[in-house]
């Protein structure tokens, strides 16, 4: 059952960011999870005190490890404790893996668009794992809009994946600042910038999209106005809660 | 007891009485929506009730508006864990839309634009604990939270508030919509914590 609490050992900690970093967790019994899927994570203080948050799966692995990448909100409660103070060898509890609809399974044929603002990639990155360890020919094209270059997740991994994978295509904008010798200036994502870095309308891919709310509602729309069909695309929200009203 | 971080230290809100177990209060109002937001003007908005014997009640925006309406102040739980206190709707009491409404089901399926939808059994949408509401802090309902309405059963978690409403089915059987579908509680009391299947 998914509404267990279950002990978790850190077995991995690696900093992704100045601000973000990755954690593996192995968890007894746990059975392999969806790319896409999040994870509950609660934290017990030392006089009861607890804290439950929900956390996006990076590698959903195919045995009793998974990893997720948190990145630290500046007002954050439970973030700033994942990302500074947890080591290799403390145990936390975790609930889940959750959620199945905003996933990739081997099993689906359609071609796939992502799209990630910022740390909006994590459950991405998920699906780009597993789709690259299966034998699944669709495309996939990754479309991770980002602040800077030092803001983004897995550039390696996504560095060399986009490099050598016939199946994957990694596509990038800089909203801030651009990498060095970049061949465009650092701009805010507009539609046409948007739609000239996505698979085309037809046939239609399955897009999912994942980032802070603004960047996904605006993203939706861009699409929809486009003619991508509003059942084709999936989004998830992330990072901070936004706005009152 | 669970594990014990040491170096843990947290908020403490979890005194307060008013959240249910594992929430924590913001201030803030996210937005979780599986799929891009519907545009519906309210020139083409209805809200409807459908009964097994085929009937259909209907209303249109003007009609809607025309009802008595009320002033809700209530808490909000989502099942990601934030709840929000003291927020403040206005909208038509599912009491008042059931009114002539003749059925002998005990459970409903709300139906959105969009194509979303949420099962609550009858019971917990009468009773004054549900309402049509298309009014947030004093200002029309915006689109990404479900404008022009929502249905509002702020004693469930907040994802049976179906945004973008369109109308209420009655059903014979418990019938599991969509997150119900994807891994989530069939019923989702916060004070049960009845978060996933």
């Amino acid at each position: 059952m998914s509404t267990l609490w279950r002990v978790a050992d850190v077995v991995s900690s690696m900093p992704e960011t100045e601000t973000a970093r990755t954690i593996g967790l192995r968890v007894n019994g746990l059975n392999g999870n969806l790319a896409g899927q999040h994870i509950d994570i609660r934290l017990t203080a030392d006089d009861g005190y607890t804290a439950v948050r929900s956390y996006s799966v990076a590698r959903a692995g195919m045995d009793e490890t998974l990893e997720i990448t948190v990145d630290e909100l500046a007002n954050g409660e439970v973030s700033p404790y994942l990302v500074r103070d947890l080591v290799v060898g403390d145990q936390l509890e975790i609930r889940g893996p959750v959620g199945g609809w905003f996933v990739w399974k081997p099993t689906d044929t359609n071609s796939i668009q992502l799209i990630a603002g910022g740390s909006g990639i994590v459950p991405l990155m998920s699906m780009i794992r597993a789709h690259h360890a299966s034998e699944n020919p669709a495309q996939f094209r990754l479309l991770y809009s980002l602040k800077s270059p030092e803001a983004g997740f897995y550039r390696e991994e996504l560095g060399t994946l986009g490099q050598e994978s016939s199946k994957l295509t990694v596509d990038y904008i800089f909203t801030r600042k651009t990498p060095p010798g970049w061949p465009t200036a650092a701009q805010r994502l507009t539609a046409e910038t948007l739609l000239a870095n996505i698979l085309p309308p037809d046939p239609t891919p399955d897009i999912f999209i994942c980032g802070q709310t603004v960047f996904v509602e605006t993203v939706a729309e861009w699409l929809v106005q486009a003619g991508y069909p509003t059942a084709s695309i999936k989004t998830e929200r992330f990072g901070g809660t936004g706005g009152t009203r | 007891m669970g594990i014990i971080s040491s170096k843990f230290h947290g908020r403490r809100q979890s005194g307060n009485p008013a959240l249910p177990p594992g929430q924590y209060q913001t201030e803030s109002f996210p937005v979780l929506t599986a799929g891009p937001a519907p545009r519906i003007p309210t020139a083409d908005w209805e809200f409807f009730i459908t009964t097994e014997a085929g009937q259909r009640h209907a209303w249109s925006w003007d009609a809607f508006m025309a009802l008595p309406q009320t002033d809700i102040h209530t808490d909000i739980h989502c099942v990601t864990s934030w709840s929000r206190l003291g927020t403040s709707w206005r909208g038509v009491s599912l009491d008042t839309l059931f009114e002539n409404v003749e059925t002998s089901c005990e459970f409903t399926t709300a139906h959105s634009y969009g194509g979303y939808t949420t099962n609550v059994p009858l019971p917990d949408l009468l009773g004054g604990r549900a309402w049509v509401a298309w009014e947030f802090d004093g200002a029309p309902l915006e689109r990404a939270h479900g404008g022009p309405a929502r249905l509002i059963v702020p004693h469930l978690y907040f994802w049976k508030s179906a945004k973008w409403i369109n109308g209420i089915e009655l059903t014979r059987g418990d019938d599991p919509g969509f997150w119900e579908s994807n891994g989530y509680h069939i019923h989702g009391d916060p004070w049960r914590e009845e978060r996933y299947s």
